[in-house]
């Protein structure tokens, strides 16, 4: 018996050394994703030892991280920025790599336009140079993110040599309440078992909840394996995973379609495999979580309140909760409902699809920004989805409320183009990191779901929306 | 890749949990699309006293006097002692592209992110994983003894202290071959070229839609 990682590992070994005691094996890559930010010293690194990419249709590339999110007909102002996107473009055309630039209507986060244009697919290896690769895995993909050595690797040989991982089933039974999303599921597992919980393992989430999921909602979910430590997260095929891939661009068509869906049907853990670690949650029990500290596990629920570092034995524990409070500016105890914010965040890989877009202009539409909200802003996760959210009248919604409209990329997620938070101002983010400094230098991250970010915009200070619905 | 084989180092300290790759190195430096250059950099936030961005001259900025690589005792260390998931966050190999630019050799700390970790023995850094109540003793050794070294020796695997104490560590037979020789990985996987290629041919045939 196998679990869906076993397949999906086994199905990709081109070589293990007869003597297997490390468990290393050179497993083949299907799909390569390159962004701009990991890859210049990757293709410099294959020019000086005269090497090139192995196979140029498996690698689809596109500059997100630096990109502005406000008009783009001048270009990138900033010099280091622009030269860093340049470089992936004159990389791109020199070696005859597929690439989505700047100005293309199917341009944007990595990690939403793989899955939108068809170029995940289920039982696929994804590798891409970065860690929230494992968003791919609601595909049923063994999909990981990689540092720009064995970026090069992949492009020079199609392989990665790679140490196998264990096996963690987490398991979400019941029925998610009303407002409760699945950036709820995912802080609420890292909650349980610790940023570092997955670490050596390959997660793949099951259960009632899950299947419910969209592809969308299973995106986030997998989206924050990463930050739960796991390099992989990962989700079986079923009928949601096949119908959202039906149609779409690099998706196979006609009699290819038919034997690739049989095959994907098989994607899917052994009944009664074991996994070495079982995390049980009950979806019912799962309320909207915030983050009130600098890291992802530093989370509590909408009516909670900020922890007391007086209340922790562990002294190493407890030095990092006082050292989070004091630069979250954060007093013990403070209900979670009576922090006030400076900006709202709507966007990055976690949340920047249509569904996000939809449920956060439910929550905005027909009210407005409170008046202490310097800024909110939504960014939508690639062109396309801008588009379609545009045909639906929901940057109307957003943009009477208040919002900003605007063009898609990584943006204030990680604050390396221009939208960043000023030293001291709160945001309440749909991003994935809560880190020092992650949304700008001193800047202070609250991680929600769309839902809730909308609300906390709306009210200007977090509030269960669950009562504003 | 750099070759490892022993080093003996001076220890500095970073009593600090879940240190993640933003904060060893802060996005803004990732613009540069060169692999050097990135030590001065090293977890600037903490580092410096002023907002630091790519370009400008570092020794004109202010630097953090409380920050424990500040401290001059500490200058010129090549040992990080290091607390549990240390390098979690981003896939950012600039992460121990920096570390290893600032003049450290290996990394001693209970745990570390998965990703971090690989990226490390790519380019010669040593990460090694000691159990948590030794890595406490360390920490209250080396905050107690100015000019504390340890000797890290990858062939035997062993750390020694000061005093003599040896404390042994795990590390993968392959990886542990690729960094005592600096060799070269991607050119050890293109001698299974053939093996590729074949692989490949198999999985055309099964799964053309693939190599669409
Ligand atoms: S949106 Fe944020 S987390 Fe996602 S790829 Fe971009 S920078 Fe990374």
């Amino acid at each position: 018996m196998q679990t869906l990682y076993d397949k999906l590992w086994q199905s990709h070994v081109v070589h293990e050394e007869s003597d297997k005691s490390d468990g290393m094996a050179l497993l083949y890559i299907d799909r390569h994703l390159v962004h701009e930010v990991t890859s210049p010293q990757a293709f410099e690194g294959l020019r000086l030892a005269g090497r090139k990419p192995w196979r140029l249709d498996s690698i689809l590339a596109v500059a997100d991280h630096n990109v502005p999110t406000t008009e783009r007909s001048h270009g990138i102002s900033d010099p280091i920025s622009r030269l860093q996107v340049e470089t992936l473009d004159q990389n791109c055309a020199d070696l005859g790599i597929t690439e989505f630039k700047m100005n293309d209507l199917r341009q944007g986060i990595v990690h939403v336009i793989g899955p939108e244009q068809g170029a995940t697919l289920p039982g696929m290896t994804v590798v891409c140079g970065d860690s929230h690769t494992s968003t791919h895995g609601a595909f049923a993909c063994l999909a990981f993110g990689i540092g720009t050595s064995e970026v090069e690797h992949a492009l020079a040989t199609q392989c990665l040599l790679l140490k196998k991982a264990k096996a963690m089933q987490v398991l979400v039974e019941g029925q998610l309440g009303y407002g409760v999303t699945a950036k709820d599921i995912a802080l609420a597992v890292i909650g349980k078992i610790g940023t570092a919980g997955g670490t050596g393992y390959a997660i793949e989430f099951a259960g009632s909840a899950v299947r419910a999921l969209s592809m969308e909602a299973r995106m986030t979910l997998c989206n924050m394996a990463i930050e739960a430590g796991a390099r992989a997260g990962m989700i079986a095929v079923d009928d949601i995973t096949i119908d959202y891939i039906k149609g779409r661009p690099f998706a196979p068509k006609g009699e290819l379609w038919e034997k690739a869906v049989a095959y994907w049907r098989t994607l899917k853990s052994d009944e009664g495999v074991t996994f070495e670690q079982v995390i049980r949650l009950d979806a019912t029990q799962i309320k909207p979580q915030i983050t009130w500290g600098t890291s992802p596990e530093m989370v509590t629920t909408v009516d909670g309140r900020v922890p007391d570092p007086a209340q922790i034995a562990d002294a190493v524990k407890r030095h990092d909760m006082e050292r989070a409070l004091k630069y979250m500016g954060l007093a013990p105890n403070t209900p979670i409902s009576e922090i006030r914010l400076d900006k709202i965040f709507i966007g990055s890989c976690t949340n920047s699809r249509i569904e996000d877009l939809r449920a956060a202009a439910e929550v905005v539409k027909g009210r407005h920004i409170a008046a202490n909200i310097k800024l909110a802003m939504v960014v939508p996760g690639s062109g396309l989805v801008k588009h379609q959210a545009e045909q639906e009248g929901l940057d109307r919604i957003f943009r009477d409320a208040g919002f900003e409209w605007r063009e898609p990329g990584c943006s204030m997620c990680l604050a390396m183009n221009d939208d960043r938070l000023a030293p001291g101002e709160r945001c309440a983010s749909t991003s994935n990191r809560n880190f020092e400094g992650r949304q700008g230098p001193g800047g202070r991250t609250h991680l929600v779901s769309p839902v809730m970010a909308a609300a906390a915009a709306v009210a200007g200070h977090f509030v269960d929306v669950r009562e504003i619905y | 890749m750099e070759k490892f084989h022993s080093c003996k180092g001076l220890v500095a300290p970073l009593d600090r949990a879940n240190i993640d790759t933003d904060a060893i190195i802060p996005k803004q430096f990732l613009k540069s699309i060169k692999r050097s250059g990135f030590g001065q950099n090293l977890f600037d936030e903490w580092r410096y006293l002023d907002h630091g961005e790519p370009g400008m001259d570092v020794t004109q900025r202010r630097l953090n006097p409380d920050f424990i690589l500040n401290q001059p005792r500490y200058r010129g260390a090549q040992i990080l002692l290091a607390r549990a998931n240390f390098g979690c966050g981003s896939s950012r190999e600039h992460a121990p592209w920096a570390l290893q630019d600032y003049g450290f050799r290996a990394i001693i700390a209970p745990s570390f992110a998965d990703i971090f970790f690989s990226n490390c023995f790519k380019i010669g850094l040593l990460p090694i994983v000691l159990d948590t109540n030794i890595v406490d003793r360390i920490f209250h050794e080396v905050n107690s003894t100015e000019g504390y070294c340890l000797t890290v020796n990858l062939e035997k695997q062993t750390v020694t202290t000061p005093s003599g104490e040896i404390c042994t560590f795990d590390v993968d037979p392959f990886r542990k071959h690729c960094l005592l020789n600096g060799l070269d990985e991607i050119g050890l996987t293109l001698q299974y070229a053939d093996k590729i290629k074949a692989f490949e041919e198999k999985r055309r045939t099964e799964q053309p839609w693939l190599f669409a």
